[in-house]
């Protein structure tokens, strides 16, 4: 296996895109990747993405962004994950790049939701969850996240206010972040009388609907240096699974494919774990997912995931810095687009450019990509 | 839901049918073709008695489409006394203070009623146990 490096990053500034389709977010995502890398060379494109055929009726999307984007006729595949599909992508153009089939990959990620209306929406994202036996239901999505967030709550003895500063974290940090969607302060009161979606989560626990594309350039490490920006070296990049439906796991509260992912990444990078690592973007999609992301990453013991939010630990000037540039909450969740920005935005603070919220002397930071309530989980380190 | 796919489901959904390894005794539900624990095909359909404990719950006020005729409405998972965790519609809620913890017991009702494809899904959903139930 060849050692492998970012050269090049790209994004779309996450919104609702009402003048911009799929094919053109995914597109001008890859070409912005290709002008900071300064090379017009792309070998293949991963293109993670989860809801192209369910939201807009288009499947073999990955041909369709490389034909946008003047890349006929290379190599393109779409990689599906789930919510993690963004972070898969990534992990697809490694292991291209790695392996040797490939030297210059892009990996992209793209999402474009706002067509649709809630209902829409909330269908197509159940489709990440056991269609049979949760979706079939109408156990949708936030509901999974709520039932696991109650019962987090009953176990541990925490309240709905202790996840206050998972939410009021990621909007802080994506005051900072041009390319966020959600640039406003919350308070404590705004995210304490904020509307219920499905108890105990309301709106303020929830990363939002939105449009957007991110991409990013690898290439082998032994050719990055002729091109013009820091290279940020991959250090690990892993994936675990565990059961679709959430109720099949001995224990719903403890997430074991980032537990597996996360530890093999350690092992993978040299590191002697979690307190080597300078800054973790985690799958903030709810705020109890970032609770029991700590804690199955082992940042925190079990339970203990909010005392480190509450702590203000997870500031970019804390010891466990998370959501540096808004994270899927404030940044926005363009679903299978997350994963790449989460890995861009490492990219950023590594290389000294996250702006007011860079984490000083950043590095090595770590990006986790998780699809399904838990069900894949996709974890990159990256160092500088 | 498919018609065929409803078919294929409607031990399952009907009354709470799932499978037994017999390599290794252990229950699922739902049901496996294959025990993922020692990959035993040898599975029997084994009839869950339908009681348990609530696991947890929630309310889901944003219903996915095909249930927006019976939201908002309560869903939970619940811990069957043979050991595995479902997760279910619960009914029969109105009024009542859900508990984690609570004593519920399974029954059969109408689980969607918009299909697309023209029929009502039922299957099952949980109830709080009646009293003398027990
Ligand atoms: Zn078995």
């Amino acid at each position: 296996m060849r050692d492998v490096g970012i050269i090049g990053i790209g994004q779309v500034p996450i919104s609702e895109h009402w003048d911009l389709c799929l094919r053109d977010l995914g597109a001008l995502a890859a070409l912005r990747a290709l002008e900071d890398a300064g090379t017009d060379r792309a070998d293949a494109i991963f293109v993670g993405n989860m809801l192209a055929g369910e939201l807009s009726g288009q499947e073999n999307l990955a041909t369709l962004i490389a034909d946008s984007a003047g890349f006929l006729p290379i190599e393109a595949l779409r990689i599906e994950a789930a919510c993690a599909a963004g972070g898969a992508a990534v992990r697809a153009a490694y292991t291209a790049v790695a392996s040797g089939a490939h030297d210059f990959v892009l990996a992209i990620g793209v999402e474009k939701m706002t067509d649709h209306l809630t209902d829409g929406i909330t269908s197509a994202l159940a489709t990440a969850a056991d269609a049979d036996y949760e979706a079939g239901h109408g156990v949708s999505f936030v509901a999974l996240n709520a039932l696991l967030m109650r019962r987090y709550m009953h176990e541990y003895g925490s309240t709905h206010e202790d996840f206050a500063a998972f939410s009021i974290n990621s909007h802080e940090n994506a005051v900072h972040n041009p390319n966020a969607m959600y640039r406003m302060p919350i308070t404590a009161e705004d995210y304490a009388t904020s509307t219920v979606v499905s108890d105990p989560i309301t709106i303020l626990d929830s990363a939002a609907i939105c449009d957007g594309a991110a991409a990013l350039l690898l290439c082998p490490m032994d050719q990055a240096a002729a091109f013009p920006r820091q290279t940020i070296e991959i250090a690990a990049s892993t994936v675990a699974t565990d059961t679709l439906g959430l109720a099949e796991r001995p224990d719903p509260l403890h997430w074991g494919a980032i537990d597996v992912s996360s530890h093999h990444a350690y092992e993978q990078a040299g590191l002697a774990g979690p307190a080597d690592i300078d800054l973790y973007e985690a799958h903030d999609a709810f705020t109890i997912v970032s609770a029991l992301s700590l804690e199955a990453a082992g940042f925190a013991r079990r339970g203990e995931g909010v005392t480190l939010a509450r702590e203000g630990r997870i500031a970019p000037d804390g010891d466990v810095p998370m959501s540096t540039l808004g994270g899927l909450k404030g940044r926005g969740h363009p679903i299978g687009a997350s994963g790449v920005y989460q890995v861009l935005e490492v990219v950023q603070q590594l290389r000294g450019e996250a702006g007011p919220t860079q984490v000083k002397n950043a590095k090595v930071g770590m990006a986790q990509s998780v699809g399904g309530s838990g069900s894949v989980a996709v974890t990159h380190i990256l160092k500088n | 839901m498919q018609l065929p796919r409803y078919h294929r489901l409607r031990r399952s959904f009907y009354r709470l049918e799932g499978t037994r390894c017999n390599r290794c005794d252990r229950l699922f539900f739902p049901g496996r073709r294959i025990c993922p624990d020692c990959r035993s095909q040898d599975v029997e359909p084994y009839q869950f008695r339908g009681r348990g404990t609530l696991y947890s719950f929630t309310n889901v006020q944003q219903p996915p489409r095909g249930f927006g005729s019976i939201g908002p409405y309560a869903v939970g998972m619940v811990r069957l006394e043979e050991g595995p965790l479902v997760t279910s519609q619960l009914t029969d809620v109105d009024g009542v203070d859900l508990v984690i913890g609570m004593e519920v017991e399974m029954v059969t009702r109408k689980i969607q009623d918009s299909s697309e494809h023209g029929y009502i899904v039922y299957g099952y959903k949980f109830r709080p146990l009646l009293t003398g139930a027990r």
